[in-house]
């Protein structure tokens, strides 16, 4: 039986805004199968009263004061961006 | 003996004695990167004009007298590529990145140059740093300095084949779930994983965020001891970073274990553990004991379960970091999209190696709508037992020993097709980053086939001193860690 079908890799490939292959979808179908069932070993623990761990120290609510600072120039910010124009980064039209 | 092999305290005295200055010592690292990284690979961009001008500028300081020297002056270093580095190139060996230039330090990147160490090169790593054995570099694979049919490791293979082979004094990787211990371990070199919240993550790009930890890579655990300090601290730019009193690690390498307890789980010496790596494991523990520690077998019940626990969390974590790779702000665009959606599909797609895509995927599936409580919230359960395996150990004992791998260096080329086999060979390094645990990997022997063997001393959180302590003092009285490649001048 598979944890998860082709067209479910196809869908979960869209939430990731990734563009796959004919040949990476199955791949990756065949793959994730294999991890997943892997990870179905997690089911033979009985978890049902263990509090879960998102991270292991103790650091909670980290406040500071909210005073302005510079931020980094905008010439700087740009230099890296694929495409510019009047100081905004450019990118396709989102609307027709 | 190389430059490179030379006390800390020997190269400052040659340095203030003129005998020596900090140009030479940039100038043999760039000299052994040029000799000999054609064949090793480890290094992906060298910033050769902007660290000998750095050197002149440490010169000149000295040759002026008066300022102090920083902790690590004139120290010829190699940073992973997942650190950010003030406008040199920085790529996360990803062919997304491939011409981003950072426009600030990361703050370990700047305490390094505050330390007065001098950046010379970056390295290569598998992209992204997931992966172990850095075949899953976007550019190229590195090579095992050792035997170069052997892969060095990863995803810091860039850092640690970079030191079996001398070129540099120090380096620094990142360890996620292994990723400094493991390669240190293939290459026979110390490589120090500290307790998550020690070192600022600022400015290291993101893999898994609660387990991501920058560490030093070094010939021995002095060394191990003084990058540390320097890179140590609290940073109100890391709000995960620890707000903790930084200890001097230097005075905790005392050569004594007198008293000293460690418990040796038997998940992790027994079954699956290759003979010869148990062997030197077990002889390191033998010889500890001469010294005056004392060993118990101890349990950690949880041990089988690491491993997927850490593949979900750690790609779950993934599949949210890496989402800011658009093509719109930095990094490679795809040519051509006729619409927004489109832009971000094919660069990311076009980007990122099958590996990473990989991981996104599995951790896209585990966060999404319907499956989150079976597998996301489940490894974080999984994740808290495991820290209670630890507790429960350390109730009793000073740190944990182990191997720090399973096996030796693999074949290049011998785990690609099947990532569950290759995720399980690191069922020795995942369940301390689960914890958060600082652990260290020294040498402690060397395989028939003359690869190095790495033991794990794993210590209680914030307790660096005692893991560098019982490290140093066990180096010291094997001297494994004086062995280089045949090759490696000197």
């Amino acid at each position: 039986m598979s944890a998860i079908t082709r067209k479910e890799v196809e869908h979960v490939a869209n939430l990731a805004r990734l563009q796959l292959t004919e040949d990476e979808a199955e791949r990756y179908t065949k793959d994730l199968n294999a991890i997943l069932e892997f990870a179905a070993k997690l089911n033979e623990l009985d978890t049902f009263n263990v509090a879960p761990t998102s991270h292991a120290t103790d650091v909670k609510n980290v406040m500071r004061e909210d005073v302005n600072r510079p931020s980094l120039p905008r010439e700087e910010v740009l230099k890296n961006a694929p495409d510019h124009e009047e100081g905004q980064f450019k990118v396709p039209a989102v609307f027709e | 003996m190389s430059l490179f092999d030379k006390r800390l305290s020997e190269i400052h005295s040659a340095l203030r004695a003129k005998e020596l200055s900090v140009t030479d010592l940039v100038q043999a690292s760039i000299a052994s990167i040029k000799e000999h990284d054609d064949e090793i690979k480890s290094v992906l961009h060298a910033d050769e004009e902007g660290a000998l001008a750095h050197a002149r500028q440490l010169d000149e300081r000295l040759a002026k007298g008066g300022e102090e020297l920083g902790m690590l002056y004139g120290l010829p270093a190699g940073l992973k590529d997942n650190l950010i580095t003030k406008d040199v190139r920085t790529t996360c060996a990803s062919k997304f990145l491939a011409n981003f230039d950072p426009v600030h330090d990361g703050t370990v990147s700047k305490k390094v140059k505050d330390a007065d160490a001098v950046i010379v090169a970056k390295l290569n790593m598998d992209e992204f740093a997931m992966g172990g054995s850095n075949e899953n570099s976007g550019f190229y694979p590195t090579k095992n300095p050792w035997n170069t049919e052997y892969v060095p490791g990863g995803s810091s293979g860039g850092s640690a084949a970079a030191m079996a082979a001398r070129h540099f004094y120090f380096t620094l990787g990142s360890d996620t779930g292994g990723s400094i211990r493991q390669p240190a371990a293939f290459c026979g070199v110390v490589g120090l994983k500290p307790t998550y919240g020690r070192v600022s993550r600022f400015g290291l790009v993101a893999f898994a965020s609660s387990l991501d930890q920058i560490g030093p890579v070094t010939k021995n655990v002095e060394d191990s001891a003084y990058v540390l300090q320097a890179i140590a601290g609290h940073d109100p730019y890391d709000s995960t970073s620890a707000n903790v009193e930084v200890p001097d690690f230097l005075s905790a390498l005392t050569g004594d274990v007198k008293g000293l307890r460690i418990g040796v789980p038997k998940e992790l010496i027994g079954e699956g553990i290759d003979p010869e790596v148990r062997d030197a494991v077990l002889a390191a523990l033998k010889q500890l004991e001469s010294m005056g520690a004392t060993w118990s077998e101890v349990s950690m019940p949880h041990t089988e379960y690491a491993v997927p626990a850490y593949y979900l969390l750690s790609s779950s974590e993934a599949s949210s970091n890496l989402a800011r790779f658009d093509g719109v702000r930095y990094g490679v665009r795809a040519d051509n999209a006729s619409n927004l959606i489109e832009l971000y599909k094919e660069s990311r797609s076009q980007g990122f190696g099958p590996e990473v895509k990989r991981r996104i995927m599995l951790g896209t599936y585990a966060l999404s709508s319907g499956y989150y409580d079976a597998y996301y919230k489940k490894a974080q359960q999984v994740r808290t037992l495991i820290i209670q395996d630890y507790n429960s150990i350390f109730a009793d004992f000073d740190v944990i020993l182990h191997p720090t791998t399973p096996s030796t260096a693999f074949k290049i080329g011998e785990n690609v097709d099947d990532p569950v086999k290759m995720y399980l060979e690191d069922i020795c390094t995942v369940p301390v980053n689960l914890a958060g645990l600082p652990a260290i990997s020294v040498p402690c022997g060397f395989s028939g086939k003359g690869l190095p063997i790495g033991l794990q001393i794993i210590g209680k959180a914030f307790d660096e001193s005692t893991v560098l302590r019982v490290a140093h003092a066990y180096e010291q009285s094997v001297g494994f860690h004086t062995r280089k490649p045949e090759w490696v001048r000197g």
